[in-house]
């Protein structure tokens, strides 16, 4: 029988620092909560919003993957391997820091914030070559069914970690329902709401719910009005 | 009352001193960061620590060398792998393992 965990938009950590507010599924910085460690192979789930002209300075990252999606506005990234670009609403960043990368991140615009998904996953293989992509998703693959943007795989859809883990998105309008069939055994998903109601299985799910699920096969999800959402398939075993 | 005293063995030196500047702004924390397991085992060998952690760049075959020396030198210590590089995981690894 499937097991889960519920984790309620309202009860995750919250850090605002003027220029930063965020909210944390997981411990992270001064959150800490035992109870709320990782999800499987999913460590950080940030729900982040920059003010303008803003941003994190130069640091470091090592052993992880690193997956950040805007959700409105545009955040520009520099790092240590001279990678200069802007990531927009509508793409996904990928870094494996690997043995060790700089980088910063910051809001160029002056006028308007900017709000992205920090994604967090511990890596199967520590210590490789640091390594940076990003692409631009299109909107329309998403329209009504599960769009892949992440897979272990580098000629898979999507941009490509060293894990065994699978991401989705799926922008419904309301009353469509589908199932989802985990891609490897040992696997859970996680998933997140980024707008409107959905229901998974038989759990009713609001804006920022993260809803776990595991030991099972497969499960439905039904959009109780129009909804996007965000599912993160990962290993249960770290 | 003594600080906790933190080992930490990162190849990267510039993310080594990222941990250890981090580690050492807890007021109940004090660390040593070295980068080599040489310096790693005179370390351990010259004061009591409670924890190591593991940084980045460390092979399995020196991890599975340091952690079979620090412990036949103290059984109780708690070895840990820290990710993230200096990040805002390190604190929260921290006291999992210390179990604060």
């Amino acid at each position: 029988m499937a097991q889960t965990t519920l984790h309620k938009a309202g009860t995750r950590g919250h850090a605002n620092h003027g220029w930063l507010n965020s909210y944390h599924t997981f411990s992270f910085a001064n959150y800490y909560n035992p109870e709320r460690m990782h999800f499987g192979a999913l460590r950080v789930l940030n729900d982040d919003t920059v003010d303008a002209g803003m941003g994190f300075g130069t640091h470091p990252h090592d052993n992880m993957e690193i997956i950040s999606i805007p959700l409105e506005g545009d955040l520009e990234h520099k790092d240590s391997m001279n990678n200069v670009a802007v990531i927009k609403n509508g793409d996904i960043q990928v870094m494996s820091a690997g043995t060790g990368i700089y980088h910063s991140e910051y809001n160029k615009d002056r006028a308007h914030r900017v709000k992205f998904l920090q994604i967090w996953v511990y890596p199967n293989q520590l210590n490789v070559e640091p390594r940076y992509d990003q692409i631009t998703l299109k909107a329309e693959d998403r329209h009504n069914k599960l769009q892949q943007i992440l897979s272990p795989n580098a000629g898979d859809e999507g941009v490509w970690i060293y894990q065994n883990a699978w991401f989705h998105l799926g922008q419904f309008d309301k009353g469509l329902s589908t199932t989802y069939n985990l891609k490897a055994k040992g696997n859970g998903v996680y998933v997140f709401v980024l707008s409107g109601d959905i229901k998974v299985n038989d759990q009713i799910l609001n804006i920022r719910d993260g809803y776990g699920i595991w030991d099972t096969d497969s499960f439905t999800i039904a959009a109780e009005s129009n909804a996007e959402f965000l599912l993160m398939e990962v290993p249960m075993q770290i | 009352m003594s600080k906790i005293q933190i080992l930490i063995i990162g190849r990267h030196p510039e993310i080594l001193q990222t941990v250890v500047r981090l580690v050492n702004n807890n007021p109940d924390w004090e660390c040593t960061g070295v980068i080599t397991d040489e310096e790693a085992f005179a370390a351990f060998a010259a004061k009591p620590y409670r924890l190591v952690l593991l940084c980045n760049g460390v092979t399995p075959e020196s991890e599975e060398k340091l952690r079979r020396v620090f412990r036949q030198h103290d059984p109780g210590i708690i070895i840990v792998q820290h990710y993230g590089g200096g990040s805002g995981l390190l604190s929260a690894e921290i006291r999992q393992a210390l179990g604060v």
